[in-house]
Protein backbone atom coordinates (compact mmCIF):
# COMPACT_ATOMS: atom_id res chain seq x y z
CA UNK A 1 0.00 0.00 0.00
CA UNK A 2 1.20 3.33 -0.81
CA UNK A 3 2.76 5.27 2.25
CA UNK A 4 1.83 9.30 2.25
CA UNK A 5 4.12 11.64 1.07
CA UNK A 6 5.50 13.60 3.98
CA UNK A 7 4.66 17.84 3.18
CA UNK A 8 7.36 18.88 5.18
CA UNK A 9 8.43 21.99 5.31
CA UNK A 10 10.22 22.06 8.58
CA UNK A 11 11.93 20.06 10.55
CA UNK A 12 9.77 17.46 13.17
CA UNK A 13 10.27 18.87 16.77
CA UNK A 14 8.03 17.54 19.12
CA UNK A 15 5.09 19.96 20.32
CA UNK A 16 2.88 17.14 22.37
CA UNK A 17 3.93 14.64 24.46
CA UNK A 18 3.30 12.32 27.20
CA UNK A 19 5.17 9.83 29.45
CA UNK A 20 3.62 7.10 31.34
CA UNK A 21 0.03 8.36 30.68
CA UNK A 22 -2.77 6.03 32.59
CA UNK A 23 -6.15 7.02 33.87
CA UNK A 24 -8.47 4.43 35.87
CA UNK A 25 -12.21 4.22 35.98
CA UNK A 26 -13.06 2.56 39.46
CA UNK A 27 -11.23 -0.52 39.04
CA UNK A 28 -11.27 -0.51 35.60
CA UNK A 29 -7.74 0.59 33.56
CA UNK A 30 -8.62 2.47 30.48
CA UNK A 31 -5.01 3.91 29.80
CA UNK A 32 -2.01 2.88 30.83
CA UNK A 33 1.49 3.21 30.72
CA UNK A 34 0.73 5.28 27.07
CA UNK A 35 4.13 7.21 25.55
CA UNK A 36 3.18 9.76 22.55
CA UNK A 37 4.93 12.09 20.58
CA UNK A 38 3.06 14.49 18.44
CA UNK A 39 5.79 15.66 16.09
CA UNK A 40 4.95 19.60 14.18
CA UNK A 41 4.12 19.41 10.92
CA UNK A 42 3.73 15.52 11.15
CA UNK A 43 0.14 14.12 10.77
CA UNK A 44 -0.46 11.02 13.91
CA UNK A 45 -2.84 8.39 13.03
CA UNK A 46 -4.02 6.44 16.96
CA UNK A 47 -5.99 4.04 15.89
CA UNK A 48 -7.23 0.83 17.56
CA UNK A 49 -10.22 -1.21 18.09
CA UNK A 50 -13.59 0.24 19.69
CA UNK A 51 -13.00 0.58 22.94
CA UNK A 52 -9.20 0.73 22.85
CA UNK A 53 -9.19 3.94 24.93
CA UNK A 54 -8.29 6.64 21.92
CA UNK A 55 -11.30 8.59 23.36
CA UNK A 56 -9.81 8.62 27.03
CA UNK A 57 -6.15 9.54 25.41
CA UNK A 58 -7.72 12.48 23.66
CA UNK A 59 -9.51 13.71 27.13
CA UNK A 60 -6.12 13.22 28.78
CA UNK A 61 -4.06 15.05 26.52
CA UNK A 62 -6.51 18.01 26.35
CA UNK A 63 -7.02 17.44 30.49
CA UNK A 64 -10.58 17.52 29.69
CA UNK A 65 -10.17 14.13 32.27
CA UNK A 66 -7.27 14.37 34.80
CA UNK A 67 -4.75 11.57 34.61
CA UNK A 68 -4.23 8.71 36.88
CA UNK A 69 -0.63 8.72 36.17
CA UNK A 70 2.12 10.51 33.88
CA UNK A 71 2.69 13.54 32.58
CA UNK A 72 2.00 15.30 29.61
CA UNK A 73 4.36 18.50 27.86
CA UNK A 74 2.85 20.46 25.25
CA UNK A 75 5.40 22.95 23.29
CA UNK A 76 7.70 22.48 26.40
CA UNK A 77 5.38 23.13 28.99
CA UNK A 78 4.14 20.96 31.63
CA UNK A 79 0.36 20.83 31.37
CA UNK A 80 -0.04 17.66 33.71
CA UNK A 81 -2.11 20.46 36.03
CA UNK A 82 -3.77 22.95 33.68
CA UNK A 83 -7.35 23.21 33.25
CA UNK A 84 -8.57 22.27 29.53
CA UNK A 85 -9.83 25.95 28.45
CA UNK A 86 -6.35 27.21 29.50
CA UNK A 87 -4.83 23.96 27.23
CA UNK A 88 -7.34 25.23 24.01
CA UNK A 89 -5.97 29.04 24.91
CA UNK A 90 -1.97 27.28 24.59
CA UNK A 91 -2.64 26.04 21.29
CA UNK A 92 -4.48 22.08 22.15
CA UNK A 93 -7.43 22.08 20.05
CA UNK A 94 -9.76 19.44 19.81
CA UNK A 95 -12.58 17.95 17.75
CA UNK A 96 -15.13 15.52 19.34
CA UNK A 97 -15.83 12.37 18.41
CA UNK A 98 -20.04 12.59 18.53
CA UNK A 99 -20.32 16.19 17.25
CA UNK A 100 -19.74 19.03 18.71
CA UNK A 101 -21.11 22.22 17.15
CA UNK A 102 -23.51 24.67 18.80
CA UNK A 103 -26.66 23.01 17.29
CA UNK A 104 -29.58 26.14 17.45
CA UNK A 105 -26.82 29.04 15.98
CA UNK A 106 -26.06 29.41 12.31
CA UNK A 107 -23.08 28.05 10.83
CA UNK A 108 -22.00 31.54 10.76
CA UNK A 109 -22.40 32.38 14.02
CA UNK A 110 -20.34 28.99 14.95
CA UNK A 111 -17.67 29.94 13.40
CA UNK A 112 -17.71 33.15 14.69
CA UNK A 113 -18.10 32.10 18.05
CA UNK A 114 -14.73 30.05 17.67
CA UNK A 115 -13.44 33.21 16.09
CA UNK A 116 -14.28 35.64 18.88
CA UNK A 117 -12.03 35.14 21.45
CA UNK A 118 -8.65 34.62 19.88
CA UNK A 119 -9.68 38.57 18.09
CA UNK A 120 -10.72 39.88 21.71
CA UNK A 121 -14.36 39.99 20.43
CA UNK A 122 -16.06 37.98 23.75
CA UNK A 123 -16.11 39.77 26.74
CA UNK A 124 -17.74 42.82 25.41
CA UNK A 125 -20.86 43.16 27.12
CA UNK A 126 -21.57 46.70 26.49
CA UNK A 127 -20.87 46.54 22.23
CA UNK A 128 -24.00 45.61 19.51
CA UNK A 129 -23.80 42.07 18.27
CA UNK A 130 -23.07 43.76 14.66
CA UNK A 131 -19.11 44.57 16.39
CA UNK A 132 -19.10 40.40 15.61
CA UNK A 133 -18.84 41.72 11.33
CA UNK A 134 -15.36 42.72 11.93
CA UNK A 135 -14.97 38.54 11.82
CA UNK A 136 -16.84 37.71 8.82
CA UNK A 137 -14.13 38.04 6.03
CA UNK A 138 -12.04 35.28 8.28
CA UNK A 139 -15.03 33.69 8.91
CA UNK A 140 -16.52 33.60 5.08
CA UNK A 141 -12.63 32.29 4.70
CA UNK A 142 -13.40 29.45 6.81
CA UNK A 143 -16.54 28.27 5.25
CA UNK A 144 -15.58 28.03 2.02
CA UNK A 145 -12.41 26.12 2.89
CA UNK A 146 -14.75 23.16 4.24
CA UNK A 147 -17.64 23.82 1.89
CA UNK A 148 -20.09 24.81 3.62
CA UNK A 149 -20.86 28.59 1.79
CA UNK A 150 -24.17 27.37 0.69
CA UNK A 151 -25.25 26.62 4.67
CA UNK A 152 -23.90 29.78 5.99
CA UNK A 153 -27.14 30.88 7.19
CA UNK A 154 -28.13 27.25 8.32
CA UNK A 155 -28.91 26.53 11.74
CA UNK A 156 -26.45 23.68 12.62
CA UNK A 157 -28.85 21.55 14.08
CA UNK A 158 -30.52 21.35 10.38
CA UNK A 159 -27.22 19.99 9.18
CA UNK A 160 -26.41 16.67 8.04
CA UNK A 161 -24.19 14.43 10.34
CA UNK A 162 -21.72 14.86 7.89
CA UNK A 163 -21.84 18.59 7.51
CA UNK A 164 -21.62 19.07 11.12
CA UNK A 165 -18.11 17.31 11.27
CA UNK A 166 -16.94 19.52 9.13
CA UNK A 167 -18.49 22.50 10.47
CA UNK A 168 -16.73 21.12 13.91
CA UNK A 169 -13.51 20.95 11.91
CA UNK A 170 -14.30 24.79 10.42
CA UNK A 171 -14.54 25.85 14.31
CA UNK A 172 -11.53 23.99 15.58
CA UNK A 173 -9.22 25.37 12.57
CA UNK A 174 -10.70 28.66 13.34
CA UNK A 175 -8.01 29.04 16.61
CA UNK A 176 -5.20 28.30 14.66
CA UNK A 177 -4.30 25.69 16.88
CA UNK A 178 -0.37 24.51 16.75
CA UNK A 179 -1.79 21.11 17.61
CA UNK A 180 -4.81 19.51 16.35
CA UNK A 181 -6.69 16.39 17.82
CA UNK A 182 -9.27 15.00 15.52
CA UNK A 183 -11.23 12.41 17.10
CA UNK A 184 -12.64 10.52 13.85
CA UNK A 185 -13.12 13.89 11.95
CA UNK A 186 -14.41 11.56 8.97
CA UNK A 187 -17.16 9.65 10.61
CA UNK A 188 -19.99 9.42 9.26
CA UNK A 189 -18.94 11.53 6.00
CA UNK A 190 -20.18 11.09 2.77
CA UNK A 191 -17.05 9.83 0.01
CA UNK A 192 -16.56 13.54 -1.70
CA UNK A 193 -16.55 15.33 2.07
CA UNK A 194 -14.01 12.45 3.27
CA UNK A 195 -11.61 13.64 0.37
CA UNK A 196 -11.88 17.16 0.86
CA UNK A 197 -11.43 16.85 4.69
CA UNK A 198 -8.41 14.74 4.41
CA UNK A 199 -7.36 17.84 1.83
CA UNK A 200 -7.80 20.04 4.54
CA UNK A 201 -5.63 17.82 7.01
CA UNK A 202 -2.99 17.55 5.05
CA UNK A 203 -2.80 21.14 4.36
CA UNK A 204 -3.52 21.97 7.75
CA UNK A 205 -0.45 19.75 8.89
CA UNK A 206 2.53 21.65 6.86
CA UNK A 207 2.63 23.98 9.63
CA UNK A 208 0.82 22.25 12.23
CA UNK A 209 0.79 19.06 14.01
CA UNK A 210 -2.28 16.90 13.87
CA UNK A 211 -3.17 13.70 15.86
CA UNK A 212 -6.15 12.25 14.74
CA UNK A 213 -8.00 8.95 15.30
CA UNK A 214 -9.50 7.16 12.67
CA UNK A 215 -10.76 4.11 11.84
CA UNK A 216 -11.10 3.74 8.07
CA UNK A 217 -7.63 2.42 7.20
CA UNK A 218 -6.67 3.94 3.74
CA UNK A 219 -7.19 7.57 4.76
CA UNK A 220 -4.65 6.89 7.41
CA UNK A 221 -2.49 4.77 4.56
CA UNK A 222 -2.45 7.74 2.56
CA UNK A 223 -2.51 10.71 5.25
CA UNK A 224 -0.50 9.89 8.07
CA UNK A 225 3.31 9.58 8.87
CA UNK A 226 2.88 7.97 11.80
CA UNK A 227 0.40 5.58 13.10
CA UNK A 228 0.16 4.27 16.94
CA UNK A 229 -1.92 1.23 17.31
CA UNK A 230 -3.70 1.21 20.99
CA UNK A 231 -5.53 -2.20 22.52
CA UNK A 232 -7.26 -2.25 25.74
CA UNK A 233 -5.11 1.33 26.98
CA UNK A 234 -1.76 0.09 25.86
CA UNK A 235 0.03 0.18 22.89
CA UNK A 236 0.17 -2.35 20.97
CA UNK A 237 2.72 -1.19 17.69
CA UNK A 238 4.22 1.62 16.49
CA UNK A 239 5.56 3.43 13.25
CA UNK A 240 4.81 4.38 9.42
CA UNK A 241 1.74 2.49 8.67
CA UNK A 242 3.76 0.02 6.04
CA UNK A 243 5.07 -1.12 9.34
CA UNK A 244 2.32 -1.17 11.60
CA UNK A 245 0.11 -2.99 9.41
CA UNK A 246 2.88 -5.54 8.49
CA UNK A 247 3.17 -6.07 12.83
CA UNK A 248 1.13 -9.82 13.36
CA UNK A 249 -0.15 -8.62 16.55
CA UNK A 250 -1.58 -5.74 15.12
CA UNK A 251 -2.98 -7.96 11.86
CA UNK A 252 -4.92 -10.29 14.51
CA UNK A 253 -5.64 -7.55 17.15
CA UNK A 254 -7.08 -4.96 14.85
CA UNK A 255 -6.54 -5.54 11.09
CA UNK A 256 -8.69 -8.50 11.25
CA UNK A 257 -11.52 -7.51 13.25
CA UNK A 258 -12.16 -3.94 11.56
CA UNK A 259 -13.84 -2.65 8.62
CA UNK A 260 -11.16 -0.95 6.22
CA UNK A 261 -14.10 0.34 4.33
CA UNK B 1 -19.30 36.07 -4.08
CA UNK B 2 -22.24 34.41 -3.54
CA UNK B 3 -21.30 34.11 0.16
CA UNK B 4 -20.89 37.90 0.67
CA UNK B 5 -24.23 38.31 -0.55
CA UNK B 6 -25.72 35.55 1.90
CA UNK B 7 -24.44 37.55 4.40
CA UNK B 8 -26.01 40.40 3.55
CA UNK B 9 -29.78 39.28 3.24
CA UNK B 10 -28.85 38.10 6.74
CA UNK B 11 -30.23 41.21 7.90
CA UNK B 12 -33.80 41.46 6.19
CA UNK B 13 -35.59 44.70 6.89
CA UNK B 14 -39.29 43.21 7.38
CA UNK B 15 -39.15 41.61 11.03
CA UNK B 16 -37.04 44.42 11.91
CA UNK B 17 -40.31 46.78 11.55
CA UNK B 18 -42.64 44.16 12.75
CA UNK B 19 -40.74 44.28 15.79
CA UNK B 20 -40.10 48.12 16.27
CA UNK B 21 -44.04 48.16 15.36
CA UNK B 22 -44.62 45.78 18.58
CA UNK B 23 -42.12 47.31 20.51
CA UNK B 24 -43.43 51.01 19.81
CA UNK B 25 -47.41 49.93 20.55
CA UNK B 26 -45.89 48.26 23.55
CA UNK B 27 -44.13 51.39 25.39
CA UNK B 28 -47.53 53.00 23.64
CA UNK B 29 -50.00 50.81 26.27
CA UNK B 30 -47.30 51.25 29.25
CA UNK B 31 -47.36 55.15 28.85
CA UNK B 32 -51.08 54.99 28.56
CA UNK B 33 -51.61 52.54 31.27
CA UNK B 34 -52.03 54.62 34.35
CA UNK B 35 -55.42 56.15 32.96
CA UNK B 36 -57.03 52.21 32.93
CA UNK B 37 -54.98 51.07 36.06
CA UNK B 38 -53.93 51.51 39.84
CA UNK B 39 -50.56 52.88 39.30
CA UNK B 40 -49.46 50.19 42.35
CA UNK B 41 -50.46 47.56 40.84
CA UNK B 42 -48.80 48.58 37.41
CA UNK B 43 -45.48 49.48 39.31
CA UNK B 44 -45.79 45.85 41.32
CA UNK B 45 -45.88 44.38 37.71
CA UNK B 46 -43.20 46.27 36.22
CA UNK B 47 -41.15 45.30 39.31
CA UNK B 48 -41.69 41.71 38.49
CA UNK B 49 -41.26 41.78 35.02
CA UNK B 50 -38.03 43.51 35.48
CA UNK B 51 -37.00 40.93 38.38
CA UNK B 52 -38.27 37.64 35.68
CA UNK B 53 -36.24 39.12 32.97
CA UNK B 54 -33.45 39.62 34.48
CA UNK B 55 -33.59 35.93 36.10
CA UNK B 56 -34.23 35.00 32.62
CA UNK B 57 -30.71 36.30 31.71
CA UNK B 58 -29.14 33.61 33.77
CA UNK B 59 -31.74 30.75 32.82
CA UNK B 60 -32.46 32.03 29.37
CA UNK B 61 -29.45 32.54 27.94
CA UNK B 62 -26.66 30.97 29.88
CA UNK B 63 -28.55 28.03 31.10
CA UNK B 64 -28.29 28.27 34.50
CA UNK B 65 -31.18 27.63 36.88
CA UNK B 66 -30.92 29.70 40.10
CA UNK B 67 -32.89 29.06 42.87
CA UNK B 68 -31.35 31.76 44.71
CA UNK B 69 -32.72 34.48 42.87
CA UNK B 70 -34.95 35.95 46.01
CA UNK B 71 -31.76 36.86 48.11
CA UNK B 72 -31.25 39.44 45.53
CA UNK B 73 -34.76 40.65 45.11
CA UNK B 74 -35.19 40.74 48.31
CA UNK B 75 -31.77 41.85 49.72
CA UNK B 76 -31.59 44.90 47.62
CA UNK B 77 -35.27 46.01 49.02
CA UNK B 78 -33.43 45.72 52.17
CA UNK B 79 -29.97 47.65 51.13
CA UNK B 80 -32.30 50.29 49.14
CA UNK B 81 -34.75 50.97 51.97
CA UNK B 82 -32.01 51.24 54.55
CA UNK B 83 -30.29 53.79 52.66
CA UNK B 84 -32.85 56.14 51.93
CA UNK B 85 -34.36 55.65 55.42
CA UNK B 86 -31.34 55.68 58.00
CA UNK B 87 -28.76 57.75 55.43
CA UNK B 88 -31.31 59.85 53.89
CA UNK B 89 -29.78 59.16 50.59
CA UNK B 90 -32.02 60.49 47.16
CA UNK B 91 -33.94 57.34 45.98
CA UNK B 92 -32.21 57.25 42.30
CA UNK B 93 -28.95 56.74 45.18
CA UNK B 94 -30.69 53.91 47.05
CA UNK B 95 -31.33 52.01 44.17
CA UNK B 96 -27.87 51.50 42.69
CA UNK B 97 -27.18 51.18 46.70
CA UNK B 98 -29.39 47.90 46.04
CA UNK B 99 -28.02 47.20 42.78
CA UNK B 100 -24.58 47.15 44.22
CA UNK B 101 -25.43 45.39 47.27
CA UNK B 102 -26.70 42.51 45.03
CA UNK B 103 -24.07 42.50 42.74
CA UNK B 104 -21.86 42.07 45.47
CA UNK B 105 -24.42 39.31 47.21
CA UNK B 106 -24.45 37.81 43.71
CA UNK B 107 -20.76 37.40 43.43
CA UNK B 108 -20.54 35.65 46.35
CA UNK B 109 -23.11 33.29 45.94
CA UNK B 110 -22.34 33.15 42.47
CA UNK B 111 -18.53 32.14 43.44
CA UNK B 112 -19.46 28.94 44.86
CA UNK B 113 -22.95 27.87 43.12
CA UNK B 114 -20.80 28.02 39.70
CA UNK B 115 -18.52 24.61 40.89
CA UNK B 116 -21.58 22.64 40.43
CA UNK B 117 -23.59 22.11 37.29
CA UNK B 118 -27.30 21.39 36.78
CA UNK B 119 -29.32 20.23 39.88
CA UNK B 120 -26.33 20.67 42.08
CA UNK B 121 -26.14 24.10 40.78
CA UNK B 122 -29.87 24.76 41.83
CA UNK B 123 -29.53 23.63 45.37
CA UNK B 124 -26.69 25.55 46.31
CA UNK B 125 -28.04 28.77 45.03
CA UNK B 126 -30.92 27.69 47.60
CA UNK B 127 -29.06 26.68 50.64
CA UNK B 128 -27.28 29.91 50.22
CA UNK B 129 -30.17 32.48 49.63
CA UNK B 130 -31.47 30.29 52.45
CA UNK B 131 -28.71 31.27 54.91
CA UNK B 132 -28.99 35.21 53.92
CA UNK B 133 -32.78 34.74 54.55
CA UNK B 134 -32.05 33.57 58.47
CA UNK B 135 -29.58 36.40 58.25
CA UNK B 136 -32.03 38.71 57.64
CA UNK B 137 -34.49 37.17 59.98
CA UNK B 138 -31.68 37.72 62.75
CA UNK B 139 -30.00 40.98 61.81
CA UNK B 140 -30.87 44.45 63.40
CA UNK B 141 -30.73 46.49 60.18
CA UNK B 142 -33.62 44.61 58.48
CA UNK B 143 -35.64 44.63 61.52
CA UNK B 144 -36.92 40.98 61.58
CA UNK B 145 -40.01 39.56 61.61
CA UNK B 146 -41.39 43.84 61.02
CA UNK B 147 -39.17 44.73 58.23
CA UNK B 148 -38.20 48.18 57.16
CA UNK B 149 -41.42 50.16 57.10
CA UNK B 150 -42.11 53.60 56.16
CA UNK B 151 -39.86 54.07 53.95
CA UNK B 152 -39.69 57.27 52.21
CA UNK B 153 -40.34 57.42 48.38
CA UNK B 154 -38.24 61.48 48.14
CA UNK B 155 -38.13 63.36 45.79
CA UNK B 156 -36.28 62.23 42.62
CA UNK B 157 -33.63 64.85 41.28
CA UNK B 158 -34.20 66.64 44.92
CA UNK B 159 -37.00 68.13 42.75
CA UNK B 160 -39.68 65.43 41.84
CA UNK B 161 -42.36 64.51 44.36
CA UNK B 162 -42.51 60.46 43.93
CA UNK B 163 -44.74 60.24 46.73
CA UNK B 164 -47.08 61.27 43.85
CA UNK B 165 -48.74 58.16 42.18
CA UNK B 166 -48.33 59.61 38.70
CA UNK B 167 -44.91 60.65 38.97
CA UNK B 168 -43.50 57.38 40.62
CA UNK B 169 -44.99 55.47 37.91
CA UNK B 170 -43.28 57.20 35.04
CA UNK B 171 -40.11 56.91 37.18
CA UNK B 172 -40.60 53.07 37.55
CA UNK B 173 -41.30 52.71 34.18
CA UNK B 174 -37.88 54.75 32.93
CA UNK B 175 -36.39 52.61 35.69
CA UNK B 176 -38.02 49.37 33.89
CA UNK B 177 -37.12 50.26 30.27
CA UNK B 178 -33.50 51.16 31.34
CA UNK B 179 -33.13 47.69 32.99
CA UNK B 180 -34.50 46.16 29.59
CA UNK B 181 -32.43 47.86 27.71
CA UNK B 182 -29.44 46.78 29.48
CA UNK B 183 -30.94 43.65 29.62
CA UNK B 184 -30.94 43.57 25.66
CA UNK B 185 -27.94 45.21 24.83
CA UNK B 186 -26.07 42.18 26.99
CA UNK B 187 -27.84 39.30 25.22
CA UNK B 188 -27.26 40.99 21.81
CA UNK B 189 -24.09 41.80 21.90
CA UNK B 190 -20.30 39.76 21.53
CA UNK B 191 -20.69 38.52 25.19
CA UNK B 192 -24.04 37.34 24.75
CA UNK B 193 -23.26 35.31 22.07
CA UNK B 194 -20.22 33.36 24.41
CA UNK B 195 -23.07 33.01 27.27
CA UNK B 196 -25.27 31.34 24.05
CA UNK B 197 -22.85 29.11 22.90
CA UNK B 198 -22.44 27.71 26.79
CA UNK B 199 -25.77 27.31 27.38
CA UNK B 200 -25.82 25.20 23.65
CA UNK B 201 -22.86 23.17 24.36
CA UNK B 202 -20.57 24.27 26.88
CA UNK B 203 -18.00 21.53 26.53
CA UNK B 204 -17.14 22.78 23.15
CA UNK B 205 -16.87 26.66 24.50
CA UNK B 206 -14.57 25.21 26.82
CA UNK B 207 -12.67 23.34 23.91
CA UNK B 208 -12.30 26.96 22.34
CA UNK B 209 -10.85 27.87 25.51
CA UNK B 210 -13.53 29.80 26.89
CA UNK B 211 -13.08 30.04 30.94
CA UNK B 212 -16.81 28.95 31.19
CA UNK B 213 -16.63 29.63 34.59
CA UNK B 214 -15.75 33.46 34.55
CA UNK B 215 -18.12 33.59 31.63
CA UNK B 216 -20.82 32.41 34.41
CA UNK B 217 -19.79 34.05 36.85
CA UNK B 218 -20.20 37.18 34.76
CA UNK B 219 -23.61 36.11 33.72
CA UNK B 220 -24.62 35.27 37.42
CA UNK B 221 -23.97 38.94 38.63
CA UNK B 222 -25.24 40.64 36.12
CA UNK B 223 -28.31 39.07 36.75
CA UNK B 224 -27.87 39.55 40.23
CA UNK B 225 -27.37 43.22 39.79
CA UNK B 226 -30.60 43.51 37.79
CA UNK B 227 -32.71 41.49 39.84
CA UNK B 228 -31.26 43.81 42.74
CA UNK B 229 -32.47 46.59 40.09
CA UNK B 230 -35.93 45.60 40.37
CA UNK B 231 -35.91 44.93 44.30
CA UNK B 232 -34.81 48.25 45.07
CA UNK B 233 -37.49 50.07 42.92
CA UNK B 234 -40.46 47.57 44.51
CA UNK B 235 -38.74 48.47 48.09
CA UNK B 236 -39.75 52.60 47.23
CA UNK B 237 -42.72 51.42 45.25
CA UNK B 238 -44.08 49.62 47.87
CA UNK B 239 -42.24 51.89 50.96
CA UNK B 240 -41.47 48.82 53.22
CA UNK B 241 -38.86 45.83 52.84
CA UNK B 242 -39.65 42.19 54.02
CA UNK B 243 -38.84 38.79 54.55
CA UNK B 244 -41.40 37.73 51.38
CA UNK B 245 -39.07 38.88 49.20
CA UNK B 246 -35.90 37.16 50.70
CA UNK B 247 -38.26 33.89 50.90
CA UNK B 248 -37.65 30.97 48.46
CA UNK B 249 -41.11 30.84 47.53
CA UNK B 250 -40.75 34.35 45.92
CA UNK B 251 -36.98 32.52 44.14
CA UNK B 252 -39.97 30.22 42.86
CA UNK B 253 -42.35 32.28 41.95
CA UNK B 254 -39.67 33.88 39.27
CA UNK B 255 -39.12 30.70 38.02
CA UNK B 256 -42.62 30.20 37.55
CA UNK B 257 -42.84 33.52 35.51
CA UNK B 258 -40.24 33.39 33.30
CA UNK B 259 -41.57 29.69 32.32
CA UNK B 260 -44.61 31.13 31.65
CA UNK B 261 -43.73 33.66 29.41
CA UNK B 262 -41.49 31.77 28.01
CA UNK B 263 -37.50 30.98 28.45
CA UNK B 264 -35.11 32.23 26.00
CA UNK B 265 -37.32 35.18 24.98
CA UNK B 266 -36.64 38.36 25.51
CA UNK B 267 -40.15 39.78 26.59
CA UNK B 268 -42.04 36.49 27.61
CA UNK B 269 -40.94 36.89 31.38
CA UNK B 270 -42.79 40.10 31.38
CA UNK B 271 -46.06 38.30 30.46
CA UNK B 272 -45.19 35.60 32.14
CA UNK B 273 -44.76 38.16 35.36
CA UNK B 274 -47.41 40.18 34.00
CA UNK B 275 -50.05 36.79 34.09
CA UNK B 276 -48.73 35.88 37.33
CA UNK B 277 -49.32 39.07 39.10
CA UNK B 278 -52.66 39.83 37.30
CA UNK B 279 -53.62 36.13 39.24
CA UNK B 280 -52.37 37.28 42.24
CA UNK B 281 -53.98 40.50 42.78
CA UNK B 282 -57.37 39.11 41.24
CA UNK B 283 -57.63 35.89 43.12
CA UNK B 284 -56.54 38.08 46.66
CA UNK B 285 -59.89 39.14 46.88
CA UNK B 286 -61.85 36.03 46.03
CA UNK B 287 -62.37 33.31 48.44
CA UNK B 288 -60.02 30.70 46.42
CA UNK B 289 -56.17 29.64 47.68
CA UNK B 290 -54.40 31.64 45.27
CA UNK B 291 -51.13 28.85 45.37
CA UNK B 292 -53.30 26.37 44.14
CA UNK B 293 -54.97 27.96 41.15
CA UNK B 294 -51.44 29.68 39.89
CA UNK B 295 -50.34 26.09 40.70
CA UNK B 296 -52.95 25.00 38.16
CA UNK B 297 -52.60 27.68 35.53
CA UNK B 298 -48.29 26.63 35.58
CA UNK B 299 -49.24 23.08 35.39
CA UNK B 300 -52.04 23.70 32.00
CA UNK B 301 -49.31 26.01 30.58
CA UNK B 302 -46.63 24.09 31.04
CA UNK B 303 -49.12 21.19 29.15
CA UNK B 304 -50.41 23.25 26.41
CA UNK B 305 -47.41 25.95 25.75
CA UNK B 306 -44.41 24.00 26.08
CA UNK B 307 -41.97 26.80 25.03
CA UNK B 308 -43.69 29.52 27.26
CA UNK B 309 -46.70 31.49 25.92
CA UNK B 310 -44.54 34.30 24.18
CA UNK B 311 -42.14 31.23 23.09
CA UNK B 312 -45.31 29.44 21.19
CA UNK B 313 -45.98 32.31 19.55
CA UNK B 314 -43.01 32.88 18.42
CA UNK B 315 -42.87 29.56 16.69
CA UNK B 316 -46.83 29.57 15.60
CA UNK B 317 -47.24 30.17 11.78
CA UNK B 318 -47.75 34.01 12.75
CA UNK B 319 -45.18 34.37 14.91
CA UNK B 320 -42.72 33.37 11.72
CA UNK B 321 -44.70 35.13 9.10
CA UNK B 322 -43.77 38.29 11.19
CA UNK B 323 -39.99 37.49 11.50
CA UNK B 324 -40.33 36.54 15.55
CA UNK B 325 -38.93 32.55 14.70
CA UNK B 326 -36.31 31.66 17.06
CA UNK B 327 -35.66 28.82 18.39
CA UNK B 328 -34.30 27.35 21.74
CA UNK B 329 -33.86 23.82 23.22
CA UNK B 330 -36.03 22.14 25.91
N1 LIG C 1 -15.92 8.24 31.98
C1 LIG C 1 -15.74 6.90 31.92
N2 LIG C 1 -16.09 6.12 32.95
C2 LIG C 1 -15.91 4.79 32.90
N3 LIG C 1 -15.40 4.14 31.86
C3 LIG C 1 -15.03 4.84 30.78
C4 LIG C 1 -15.20 6.28 30.75
N4 LIG C 1 -14.75 6.72 29.56
C5 LIG C 1 -14.34 5.64 28.88
N5 LIG C 1 -14.50 4.52 29.61
C6 LIG C 1 -14.14 3.16 29.20
O1 LIG C 1 -12.83 3.18 28.73
C7 LIG C 1 -12.69 2.34 27.61
C8 LIG C 1 -12.09 3.13 26.45
O2 LIG C 1 -13.06 4.02 25.94
P1 LIG C 1 -12.76 5.02 24.79
O3 LIG C 1 -13.99 5.81 24.54
O4 LIG C 1 -11.54 5.77 25.08
O5 LIG C 1 -12.51 4.05 23.57
P2 LIG C 1 -12.25 4.42 22.05
O6 LIG C 1 -10.97 3.76 21.68
O7 LIG C 1 -12.39 5.84 21.81
O8 LIG C 1 -13.43 3.60 21.36
P3 LIG C 1 -14.30 3.96 20.06
O9 LIG C 1 -13.52 3.47 18.89
O10 LIG C 1 -15.55 3.18 20.25
O11 LIG C 1 -14.52 5.43 20.06
C9 LIG C 1 -14.06 1.78 27.29
O12 LIG C 1 -14.14 0.48 27.82
C10 LIG C 1 -14.99 2.70 28.03
O13 LIG C 1 -16.13 2.01 28.46
MG1 LIG D 1 -13.59 7.03 20.70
Amino acid sequence: MAVATPLVNEAPRVVLSARGLRRDFGGFTAVKDVDLDVHHARVHALIGPNGAGKTTVFNLLTKFLQPTHGTITLLGEDITKTAPDKVARMGLVRSFQISAVFPHLTVLDNVRVALQRPNRLATQFWKPLSALDALNGKAEELIRSVGLEKEVNAVAADLSYGRKRVLEIATTLALEPKVLLLDEPMAGMGHEDVGMVAEIIREVARERAVLMVEHNLSVVATLCHHVTVLQRGEILAEGDYATVSEDPRVRTAYMGTEETS
Amino acid sequence: MTLTLDLAKRKERSPFIVQTVFLGVGLACLLLAPLFFYPVFLMKLLCFALFACAFNLLLGYTGLLSFGHAAFFGGAAYFTAHAVKEWGVPPELGILVGVFGAALLGAVIGFFAIRRQGIYFAMITLALAQMFYFFCLQSGFTRGEDGIQSVPRGHLLGVIDLLQPTNMYYFVLTVFVIGIAIIWRIINSPFGMVLKSIRENETRAVSLGYSVRNYKLAAFVMSAALTGLAGGLKALVFQFATLTDVSWQMSGEVILMTLLGGIGTLIGPIFGAGLVVTLQNYLATSEFPVTIITGVVFMVCVLLFRRGIVGEFYNSRLGRKLGFEHRHKH
